[in-house]
């Protein structure tokens, strides 16, 4: 069901139009300024990693280098080539280091995220390109966070955004490629403070939407990563730029 | 000195152990007998290690007593999961080591704690710990930020005695907190604390749900409520009866009790009070400072109180936070159950119930029941409408509405002129039938109050409404047994 629909929507990207939009975090809080790119409509899933793994082994579990992925490194496959008999091949993968990810992507041709990026593209509904205001769009999103073991239920089920990109939320966290660049410290009260100018952000004082709670935990969590992590509830998708200008 | 006083202040007590050991140490040449004293807790050397026992509430670890400061190693869970705010109310907590509030942590001073906090895989989001009881930035946030999945190490020493909260301290830190994650780490002086019969962990704590108080199926989380402080639920050890009925904690007559009492917040500072006992001793904020003979004592959010008592008569007592309508209304509502021999000098129940007619037997009583006796007179006119309206008014209405219908600014709308009142007779009716709560425009005036539903007949709102209607310029309506009637029954 899932594969023709990827191979009849050119390569299984829709176009997002950039524009300038102030995130949450900003870079000195201000606007920022996204260009044209094309996105993944669904996130990568685990048939997709499989074929990848097949033809690039250096990202089979028993071959990985330590370095980039730690001992959770597809720890629900059976083998290097299998999954788990309890997983879904067109669930999204999971336990994927940023590195795995990023070559993922670049294999395709592709790349990672920014923060940006995703930022811009996830903060749309079904309806909207901008529905941060919207009580309707943080409660679902926050529906999510209360909803155990997302991770197993398979991409696509969730309706698109008004991009036409499915599963921005509702089923595991996306690594984007500069994850670490806004930080939210351990000691997340003192973000505010200027010492953290080393990082191009920093948490609740420097926020521009301090009811946008969802988001928070969104930062929260990439500032809790290392790129060698493999976690449960996060996978990825990728996106590469627009020949559009 | 009573017995209560010899069983608290255990000074004889403690010496006599002093002694007891000092001669065991003397027996075993090879075990150094120098009772050092180090003016600086952080000199105090660590002495082998040792895994530390954490209890879920409102248990507590085995007392420290006289062991020497060890390298303690505290392991805790962190895990996201379901549980149930009250009877059909689910709610996801954050816990450390799966309960609300989270394990109890004991320490000696001098200790050097070698925290290990553990994010359980299957959590959606990461955290952290700040326990009050470190010294250093962030209290050990900094150090102790984890993913899911992942595990943080950091170590601190125990430099001041007291009871101390901890929690979470990741972004959004007042969601992580309204979500369960805070506990309670004490740190005994040297030596110990004195010794009593039972111990027990409460923590008060503050929820905020989508759904009003008592709204069935899974609640989610409301950060504008929270951000108004406008909590649904303040509750014992995270749930509405968390310590009552089976869940009560225990004691028999004559034993003492210690209650570490601890206040997670995230919002609301607690009036902690148990109903009939007396607290003998109060380390006030868990602190040094001792009060005693305390009635109700004040627990800061983020702060703690050790309580200490002696229960002398049997029965239930009831533990509050005496911001009262907390109690009875939103949780904060738990039980001690003290079992032995009454003491009729201490307390003698109910001796009599007598009857007592004031003003003789003509005086109106209270109706008991939710059934609503019909007045046993009807009106025959519109004067005597007036009349009988007019008492009912007096006994029923007077207090919040006034002698001329003038309400009170601010709290209580008037009745005197009132384009709410006039405009729609049966929206009145049903208002002194089912009561009225939120908020009404009266007069170009808002008012947010709450009016209950009041216990008069059919007849008697008649009465009233039409005593109400031609008084102080209102439209001089007449109010009849029959319109009310249709009103009730309309639902």
């Amino acid at each position: 069901m899932i594969q023709p629909l990827l191979f009849a929507q050119s390569k299984g990207m829709v176009s997002i139009k950039g524009s300038r939009y102030i995130p949450l975090y900003g870079r000195d809080s201000t606007v920022v300024e996204v260009k044209n790119f094309e996105i993944d409509i669904y996130p990568v899933t685990n048939a997709d990693f499989v074929s990848f793994v097949k033809k690039y082994p250096k990202w089979q579990k028993s071959k990985v280098i330590k370095l980039f992925a730690d001992k959770s490194y597809l720890t629900n496959w059976k083998n290097d080539l299998q999954l788990k008999d309890s997983e879904k091949p067109d669930s999204p993968v999971t336990y994927i280091s940023w590195f795995a990810a990023k070559d993922y992507c670049e294999c395709q041709g592709k790349r990672l995220p920014t923060i940006d990026e995703w930022e811009y593209v996830a903060m749309a509904d079904e309806t909207t390109k901008d529905a941060r205001v919207k009580a309707s769009y943080n409660k679902q999103i926050l529906a999510w966070y209360e909803a155990p073991r997302s991770n197993e239920n398979k991409i696509g089920e969730h309706p698109k955004n008004v991009w036409g990109v499915h599963d921005l939320h509702g089923l595991v966290w996306e690594w984007t490629l500069d994850f670490n660049s806004v930080l939210i410290t351990g000691e997340s009260r003192k973000d505010g403070d200027k010492d953290s100018n080393l990082f191009c952000g920093s948490a609740a004082v420097n926020a521009t939407d301090l009811m946008n709670y969802a988001a928070f935990m969104r930062y929260a969590i990439r500032g809790s990563l290392k790129a060698k992590y493999s976690m449960k509830n996060l996978g990825f998708r990728c996106v590469k730029d627009s020949d559009l200008k | 000195m009573t017995l209560k006083h010899t069983l608290l202040k255990t000074k004889p007590f403690v010496l006599s152990i002093k002694l007891i050991a000092s001669v065991l140490l003397l027996m075993t040449a090879c075990i150094s007998n120098d009772k050092k004293e180090y003016e600086n807790s952080a000199d105090i050397p660590v002495n082998r290690e040792m895994l530390a026992e954490l209890t879920s509430p409102p248990n507590v670890p085995t007392p420290v007593g006289k062991r020497k400061a060890k390298k303690l190693i505290v392991k805790m869970e962190i895990l996201e999961k379901e549980g149930e705010m009250t009877d059909g109310v689910k709610y996801i907590y954050w816990t450390f080591g799966g309960t609300v509030p989270g394990s109890f942590i004991r320490t000696r001073v001098g200790d050097e704690v070698e925290f290990h906090l553990q994010n359980h895989p299957n959590n959606k989001l990461p955290h952290n710990i700040d326990l009050h009881a470190v010294t250093g930035p962030g209290g050990g946030a900094e150090s102790s930020f984890v993913a899911p999945g992942h595990e943080k190490v950091f170590s601190f020493k125990t430099l001041n005695p007291g009871l101390y909260v901890y929690h979470c301290a990741t972004a959004p830190v007042g969601m992580h907190i309204a979500n369960g994650m805070y506990g309670l780490i004490l740190v005994e002086p040297e030596g110990g604390l004195p010794l009593v019969d039972k111990e027990y962990y409460i923590m008060q704590g503050d929820f905020y749900t989508k759904g009003a108080n008592g709204e069935r199926g899974l609640q989610p989380f409301d950060m504008q409520k929270a951000v108004d402080e406008k909590a649904d639920y303040v509750v014992f050890n995270g749930k509405v009866g968390a310590l009552t009925g089976d869940n009560a904690i225990t004691a028999k007559v004559g034993e003492t009790v210690r209650l570490f009492v601890g206040n997670g917040g995230p919002g609301l500072v607690s009036s902690f009070h148990v109903i009939g006992e007396i607290f003998d001793r109060v380390h006030v904020e868990g602190g040094d400072l001792i009060n005693e003979n305390v009635q109700t004592t004040l627990i800061p959010a983020g702060g703690t109180a050790m309580i200490e008592f002696k229960v002398d008569v049997p029965g239930t007592f009831i533990l509050v936070d005496h911001s009262i309508f907390r109690a009875f209304n939103k949780g904060a509502l738990g039980m001690l159950k003290v079992e032995g021999e009454k003491d009729k000098k201490i307390y003698s129940g109910e001796i009599r119930d007598d009857i007592y007619l004031p003003e003789g037997p003509g005086i109106q009583s209270m109706p008991t029941t939710g059934e609503i006796i019909a007045s046993e007179i009807p009106a025959k006119s519109f004067e005597e409408q007036m009349e009988f309206g007019k008492q009912a008014y007096m006994q029923t209405c007077f207090a919040c509405h006034q002698a001329e219908g003038q309400g009170v600014p601010n709290a209580f709308p008037p009745l005197a002129k009132s384009d709410y009142l006039n405009a729609d007779v049966d929206r009145a009716i049903g208002v002194v039938l089912h009561g009225k709560t939120g908020e009404i425009t009266v007069n170009g005036q808002k008012y947010n109050s709450v009016m209950t539903r009041q216990m008069l007949s059919s007849d008697e709102i008649a009465n009233v409404l039409t005593y109400v209607y031609n008084s102080w310029g209102n439209s001089k309506k007449v109010v009849t047994k029959a319109m009310v009637e249709k009103v009730k029954n309309s639902k």
